[in-house]
C-alpha cells in the first residue's frame, strides 16, 4: 500500500511525505488538524484507480478531512474494503513524472521506465506518445551507480532545475528496489512541487516473497492479515500452498503445475456437470505425508462452498504407497470433520500398492478413479448432485 | 544422442551432504549418474558413502573438477546460499549447473545470470527438477523409474507435469527430458531445449509444457516457427488462474492481460504446434504424431 511504500522510501533516502495513516474518521480530523492547511485523504488499498472509484479527496478543513475520511472508509475499491486512509499535507505538483524499476522477466535483467510527460496516465501516454516513456535496462550485475543514474536521468530528459535532484533520487530509489528485493518500485506521480522540489507523491513497492523469506523477516509486518481471505490466512499459517477459488470442487495435488493443470481440467469437466468449477489451488509437494494432507484437507473442509474434493497426486519421489498412507492418516486424524466426498487419483511410482492400501480401507467418502481426467469427472459430477 | 547429459557426464552434487542432497545423491546414483564427488568446504577432505559407493568431498568446485574431470554440477545448497554456489561454480568452468534448489530471491538469479554472460556454463533451472536422459545419467531429482530411453524430448516448467507426460508415454520413452523451473528469472529456456532437440538425431518429437506467466512460451512459438522442423506437441497449465495470484511457482502469475494460458495455447496453435486441453489429451497427440513417424 501506499503509506507502506513511501515507509521504504523515506528508509533509503527517497524524497517523500509519509503523511498520517489512520483507520476511524475522528482521528482523519486530528491528523488534519495537525497538518494544518489543506489536506489529502486517501484510500489505502492494495489496488490502483483509486481517485477514480473516490477513494481520494482534497479537504480544506479538518472537518471536511473528517467528512471525507468517513465516506472513504468502508468504501470497496476492486472488491477491497477500504480499512485505513492516508492523510497527508496538499502539495499540487507544478509538473508530474513517472519513474519505476521493474523486474524484466522477458530479458532477464531489470528495467527502468522513466517519463517527464505525464505522471499518473503513464499507460495514455505510452499509447499516444511512447517516445516519451523511456526504457533503460539496468544490469543486474553492475546496477546504479551515480554516472548510471545520471544517464538514466538524461535520457529521460528531467528538466535542469531539478536534475540533480533526480539523479539522488533515482539511486536512492534503486536502493530500495535492490535493498529491499523488490520486484517493482514505482513512484507516481514523481513531483515537480513549487520552488523546484523533487517528491514521491504516490508509489508502488512489490516486494520478493522467495526474499522476504530468506533475508527481509521485517517484510513480514507488511502483511494486512485482515485483506486475506480466511481460508488462505489459515492454509498460510499451516505453511500450505493456497489460493481460494470461487467454486465447488475442492482440489488437492503435487507440484504447482499438476495442480494448475488439474484445476484446469476440473473447469472442462464441469461444464458437463452444472457448471461446477474448481474451489482452489493447493500444492502440498512432494512430501504428501499424513499431517500434510490432513492440514490441507482441513482447510478445504472449512471452505462452505466446497461439495466435493478431488486429490490428484502423481507419485514421483514420493511413491504412490506413502501418499495413499498419507490420505488414509489424513481421515483418521480428521475423524468426523471430513464430511465431503473425496475422489482419489493416485498414479505413478508404486500406484499397485497406493492403490490397494486405499481399497482395503475401503472409507465410505472416498472414490478411487484411475485417470485424470475421469477423476476430474467424477469430483465435478458429485459436486454438482 | 541425447541433449545437455549423458552417460559420460561427470557429475558432482552441491550441497551432497545435506539432507535434500544426500537422498537426491542415492537416487542419482540408482538411476546411473556417473556421481563423482560433492562439495562441502566445512567437510573437505572426508568421503560419504552414498548408495554403496564411496564419494569424496571436496573443498571447492575447482577442487573437484581438478581432482574428477567432473563437468556437471547439481546444486540442493539452501536457497541463502546458492548464488554463492553458482557464482562459484561459473568461476570454476562447470559445463552444466543444474540449480533444483526452490525459493532463490529472484534478485540473486538476476545476478548470476548477468555473471553467467560471455562464460562457458549453461544453467538449468533454479526451481526444477533438473534433467535426466533416461538409462544414461540424470542430474535432478525426477523419478528415473517412469520412462526408459526413447524419441521423444520433453522440455518443461513444471516438475510434476514432466512426471506425468513421462509417465503418459513411457511406452515410446524419451531422449532427454529436462524441467527448466517455475521461476521468473531461469538459465535454460523452452528455446533453448527446443534448439538442442532440433540438432539431436535421436529426438524425433517433442513435447514442450508451458504455464502461466512471462512470455516463455509466445517467445518459443516464434522461435518453432523459423527454427523447428521436427514435431512439437504442446501444454499450457493454468486457463483458470486468477489474475494477479501466484499459482506455486514464483513465475506463475498472470498480471493484468499478459501471461494467459490462453494467450501462450494461440500463440503456439498459430504455428502450428498441436495444444492439449488436458495432460492425457497431449499425450494423445504425441502418440498420433510418433505413429505417423512410424
Amino acid at each position: 500500500m501506499e503509506y507502506q511504500a513511501k515507509e521504504l522510501f523515506a528508509k533509503h533516502g527517497v524524497t517523500t511525505t509519509l503523511g498520517v495513516v489512520v483507520e476511524t474518521a475522528e482521528a482523519a480530523r486530528a491528523a488534519a488538524e495537525n497538518l494544518g492547511g489543506v489536506t489529502v485523504v486517501k484510500a489505502q488499498v492494495k489496488a490502483g484507480g483509486r481517485g477514480k472509484a473516490g477513494g481520494v479527496k482534497l479537504a480544506k478543513t479538518a472537518d471536511e478531512a473528517f467528512e471525507h475520511a468517513s465516506n472513504i472508509l468502508g468504501m470497496e475499491i476492486k472488491g477491497l474494503r477500504v480499512n485505513r486512509v492516508l492523510v497527508t499535507p496538499a502539495t499540487p505538483p507544478e509538473e508530474e513524472y513517472y519513474f519505476s524499476f521493474l523486474l524484466d522477466r522477458a530479458n532477464r535483467q531489470y528495467l527502468c521506465i522513466a517519463s517527464v510527460e505525464g505522471g499518473v496516465e503513464i499507460e495514455e501516454v505510452a499509447k499516444t506518445n511512447p517516445d516519451a516513456v523511456k526504457q533503460i535496462p539496468v544490469d543486474p550485475g553492475t546496477g546504479v551507480d551515480e554516472e548510471k543514474a545520471r544517464a538514466i536521468a538524461t535520457e529521460a530528459k528531467f528538466p535542469e532545475p531539478v536534475f540533480e535532484q533526480a539523479v539522488a533520487m533515482i539511486q536512492a530509489l534503486y536502493k530500495v528496489f535492490v535493498d529491499e528485493d523488490a520486484t517493482l518500485v514505482e513512484v507516481n506521480p514523481l513531483a515537480r512541487l513549487a520552488g523546484d522540489k523533487l517528491e514521491a507523491l504516490d508509489g508502488k513497492v512489490s516486494l520478493d516473497e522467495n526474499a522476504s523469506e530468506v533475508r527481509h523477516p521485517d517484510h513480514e509486518e507488511f502483511e494486512i492479515r485482515e485483506e486475506a481471505d480466511p481460508l488462505e490466512s489459515k492454509a498460510k499459517d499451516k505453511g500450505l500452498n493456497y489460493v481460494k477459488l470461487d467454486g465447488q470442487v475442492g482440489i488437492i495435488g503435487n507440484g504447482a503445475g499438476l495442480v494448475m493443470s488439474t484445476l484446469d481440467v476440473v473447469a472442462y469437466a464441469g461444464e458437463a456437470h452444472g457448471g461446477v468449477k474448481p474451489a482452489n489451488f493447493l500444492d502440498i509437494g512432494g512430501g504428501a505425508n499424513a499431517q500434510v494432507m490432513a492440514d490441507g484437507l482441513d482447510v478445504i473442509l472449512h471452505d462452505p462452498q466446497v461439495k466435493s474434493v478431488f486429490v490428484n497426486v502423481f507419485g514421483g519421489i514420493t511413491a504412490c504407497d506413502e501418499v495413499a498412507n498419507g490420505i488414509v492418516g489424513a481421515l483418521d486424524i480428521l475423524g468426523d470433520e471430513a464430511s465431503k466426498p473425496l475422489v482419489v487419483r493416485l498414479d505413478g511410482n508404486n500406484v499397485d500398492e497406493g492403490r490397494r492400501i486405499l481399497s482395503d480401507r475401503n472409507h465410505p467418502l472416498v472414490t478411487m478413479v484411475d485417470t485424470m481426467d475421469g477423476a476430474a469427472d467424477k469430483a465435478a459430477e458429485l459436486a454438482n448432485a | 544422442m541425447s541433449i545437455f547429459l549423458n552417460k559420460d557426464s561427470k557429475v558432482i552434487v552441491q550441497g551432497m551432504t545435506g539432507g535434500m542432497g544426500s537422498k537426491h545423491t542415492t537416487l542419482m546414483l540408482d538411476a546411473g549418474t556417473n556421481i563423482v564427488g560433492g562439495v562441502n568446504a566445512r567437510k573437505a577432505g572426508t568421503s560419504v558413502e552414498l548408495g554403496g559407493k564411496d564419494l569424496p568431498v571436496f573443498g571447492t568446485v575447482k577442487e573437484a573438477m581438478a581432482e574428477t574431470g567432473a563437468d556437471v554440477s547439481v546444486v540442493f545448497v539452501p536457497p541463502a546460499f546458492t548464488k554463492d554456489a553458482c557464482i562459484e561454480a561459473i568461476d570454476a568452468g562447470i559445463g552444466l549447473l543444474v540449480v533444483i534448489t526452490e525459493g532463490v530471491p529472484v534478485q540473486d538469479t538476476a545476478e548470476v545470470w548477468s555473471y553467467l554472460q560471455g562464460k562457458d556454463t549453461r544453467m538449468i533451472g533454479p526451481n526444477c527438477p533438473g534433467i535426466i536422459t533416461p538409462e544414461e545419467s540424470l542430474a535432478g531429482i525426477t523419478p528415473h523409474t517412469i520412462a526408459g530411453k526413447g524419441p521423444v524430448g520433453l522440455v518443461s516448467k513444471s516438475g510434476t507435469l514432466t512426471y506425468q507426460m513421462m509417465y503418459e508415454l513411457k511406452d515410446y520413452g524419451f531422449s532427454t527430458a529436462i524441467g527448466i523451473g517455475g521461476d521468473p528469472i531461469i538459465g535454460t529456456t523452452h528455446i533453448d531445449a527446443l534448439e538442442a532437440f532440433e540438432a539431436d538425431p535421436e529426438t524425433k518429437a517433442i513435447v514442450m509444457i508451458g504455464e502461466i506467466g512471462g512470455d516463455a512460451e509466445e517467445r518459443a512459438a516464434a522461435y518453432i516457427k523459423d527454427h523447428v522442423t521436427k514435431p512439437v506437441v504442446g501444454y499450457v497449465a493454468g486457463f483458470t488462474a486468477p489474475e494477479g495470484k501466484t499459482m506455486g511457482h514464483a513465475g506463475a502469475i498472470v498480471s493484468g492481460s499478459s501471461g494467459t494460458a490462453q494467450a501462450k495455447k494461440e500463440a503456439l496453435e498459430a504455428v502450428g504446434v498441436k495444444v492439449g486441453k488436458t495432460p492425457s489429451e497431449t499425450a494423445a497427440l504425441m502418440r498420433e504424431v510418433l505413429s505417423a513417424l512410424g
